[in-house]
């Protein structure tokens, strides 16, 4: 299999540096990566101009975010690449756990039926950033994509943002509505602002490599805790696309990131790993990691997603999909905004559920980093009755973290759900807050589709079983059987209950549940879904 | 579970803290922590209460600092 070749992307000059005048611009993004690619293909989804500012030309060099959760599949899959990654993909189904050179425990991952999107997949940054630019090409009038334009300075108005960009071809301004900043761990937009994360940093070392196998190899993943192949605490091996394999070793705080990258040092060490089968190495990376956030996500018009607002470990994979999840919540809230449709207070939302999102990551990251890294002879003495049980007893498996892997957030609770009615909560479904599940259908002229396929991204009811909406509600509805979408596998039904109505908001999740809808509630619960004041059923929006 | 008055040892207190020094017996103190963190973990799940897992964590924690 031919190694990943990188292409040069190239634009052609903007408009200021072509003599022309400077359009206002409704949002630009600062930052090519998976979540800034994203942000701009559902702004535009919802037909909203972007500019989209990158200070590179190509994708991500090196594997970096390799799994990718159900739900950050099923937000890809709405944006239109979904099934290109889960094609281009590998899932793992077998793991393996080592203590030292003894195998603890093996386990094999069943997928769940009815569902379009496996429980995760591996898949190389690269692919993802290339899936997401090809699909920008979809939108030639609404995104405008900018590579090696450099952001260098940033002033806020209380109506625009302005911004000075530099290019091999010369610098200039550039003024925009709203700026959402995709620019990563190290983002310029949060330097430029002065901001710090608040958080944990963890002091130890990671060294991270793609190693090509040059036979066949078991598409697994093995997981070691104390291996005897390095000193460090902990190495991890699991299977990429092409061949490629990735591994994680953990260093240990005192290495030295610079003697560690040299091959000299590297390959040995993969060579104690997979015996001696042949192999190459593709790219190698060290780092160290921290657990921490933005105190707040929106900044006036500067809106941070993704890693320039929160920084989680590698464990668990959610820096990429916690990103994509940002990414989710943000384009409707801020394309309703832009359009009059909502005001602009409807974006605090975004940082309440999603800065509730973020600390959800950082905790199970932050545990999973606990369970690495022992701070004490107690705490490793603690991890060694865990790894000795589990090899015999079920409940101490689950103890085992060597990462908790993303799944999707749960918003009950927060300002935009309207609570279930009382003791509905007791019956069979899902909640207000949650992601709609998703479950296989068939439609009306025979086809077989899924849910979350006809969602879409705006706002929808759901009616599963006879009940129907009031008359003279302004929202597309979908109906599940006995008309329109037959439940044929029974999953609908299994996960969303029967003679059931919800609201569904653009990014899927449930906005409210009613068994005995009325105009006037379902009119309150979109209005306050919109982050809309309650009025009368009359003056609705 | 945790109030003081609480006796769950069903008059054989002493049988089991006779096992606990029994089981020690002839352990270096870093295999009685080892044994100890087992014990703790099995006696965790064997609860099947773990609300009630973390208010004796809670309790025991302060009767020591």
């Amino acid at each position: 299999m031919p190694r990943y070749a990188h292409k040069r992307f190239t634009s052609k000059p903007p408009p200021e540096l072509r003599g022309e005048p400077s359009p206002h611009y409704p949002v630009t993004i600062i930052g090519a990566g998976p979540v800034g690619l994203a942000a701009a293909i559902d702004l535009a989804l919802h037909g909203i101009k972007v500019v989209v500012l990158d200070d590179s030309d190509r994708v991500s060099v090196g594997s970096r975010a390799i799994c990718w959760a159900k739900r950050t599949l099923e937000i890809f899959d709405r944006l239109g690449i979904g099934e290109r990654m889960v094609a281009k993909g590998v899932t793992w189904q077998v793991g393996r756990l080592f203590h030292g050179n003894r195998e603890v425990y093996a386990f094999d991952l069943l997928p769940e039926a009815g569902h379009k999107m496996p429980a995760f997949i591996n898949l190389q940054q690269y692919y993802v950033e290339e899936f997401l630019v090809e699909r920008c090409a979809d939108f030639p009038d609404l995104i405008d994509l900018r590579w090696n334009n450099k952001l260098v300075n940033l002033s806020q108005q209380p109506d625009f943002v302005t911004i000075e960009v530099e290019t091999p071809e010369g610098a200039y301004p550039l003024r925009t509505s709203w700026l959402v900043a995709c620019d990563g761990a190290r983002s310029r937009t949060r330097n430029l602002l002065g901001l710090d994360f608040t958080g944990r940093v963890f002091e130890e070392r990671f060294l991270i490599a793609d190693v090509e196998m040059k036979a066949d190899f078991p598409s697994e993943r093995w997981f070691w805790f104390e291996p005897q192949f390095h000193t460090g605490e902990s190495a991890l091996l699991h299977k990429q696309p092409d061949g490629i394999y990735r591994i994680d070793l953990q260093l240990g705080p005192d290495a030295d990131p610079e003697e560690e990258k040299k091959p000299e040092r590297v390959i040995p060490r993969i060579q104690a790993m997979v015996g001696d089968r042949p192999f190459e190495l593709d790219w190698v990376s060290v780092y160290t990691f921290q657990c921490r956030r933005l105190e707040k996500f929106v900044h006036d018009r500067v809106i941070f997603a993704g890693d320039s607002a929160h920084i989680v470990s590698p464990f668990g994979a959610r820096g990429g999909n916690g990103g994509i999840q940002d990414v989710d919540n943000l384009a409707w809230k801020l394309a309703a905004v832009i359009k009059g449709e909502a005001a602009a207070t409807l974006l605090a939302t975004y940082d309440e559920e999603r800065i509730f999102g973020a600390d959800e990551n950082i905790r199970h990251s932050a545990r999973s980093t606990n369970f690495m890294t022992p701070k004490s002879e107690t705490e490793r003495v603690f991890r060694r009755a865990v790894l000795d049980l589990a090899a015999t007893h079920v409940f101490a498996r689950r103890m085992v973290n060597s990462g908790r892997l993303s799944a999707p957030c749960s918003l009950t609770n927060h300002a935009l759900q309207t609570p279930p009615e009382p003791g509905l909560g007791a019956l069979p479904g899902a909640l207000p807050g949650q992601v709609c599940p998703d479950a296989p259908l068939t439609a009306p002229d025979g086809t077989q589709t899924f849910l979350l396929n006809q969602l879409g991204q705006h706002f929808k009811l759901l009616a599963i079983g006879p009940i129907a909406p009031p008359p003279a509600i302004d929202l597309p509805v979908i109906k599940i059987a006995p008309t329109s979408f037959a439940d044929t596998e029974g999953f609908a039904a299994a996960r969303l209950g029967q003679n059931t109505l919800y609201l569904i908001r653009p990014d899927q999740h449930i906005a409210a549940r009613f068994t005995a809808p009325t105009h006037e509630s379902i009119t309150q619960a979109l209005r306050r879904a919109s982050g809309l004041a309650p009025t009368t059923a009359s003056a609705a929006a | 579970m945790t109030t003081p008055d609480h006796d769950g040892m069903a008059g054989r207190a002493d049988d089991i803290y006779e096992a606990l020094l029994a089981a020690h017996d002839g352990l270096t103190p870093p295999e009685s922590a080892a044994l100890n963190a087992r014990l703790i973990l099995l006696l965790c799940n064997a609860l099947s209460n773990p609300d009630a897992a973390l208010t004796i964590i809670a309790a025991a924690r302060r009767g020591v600092k």
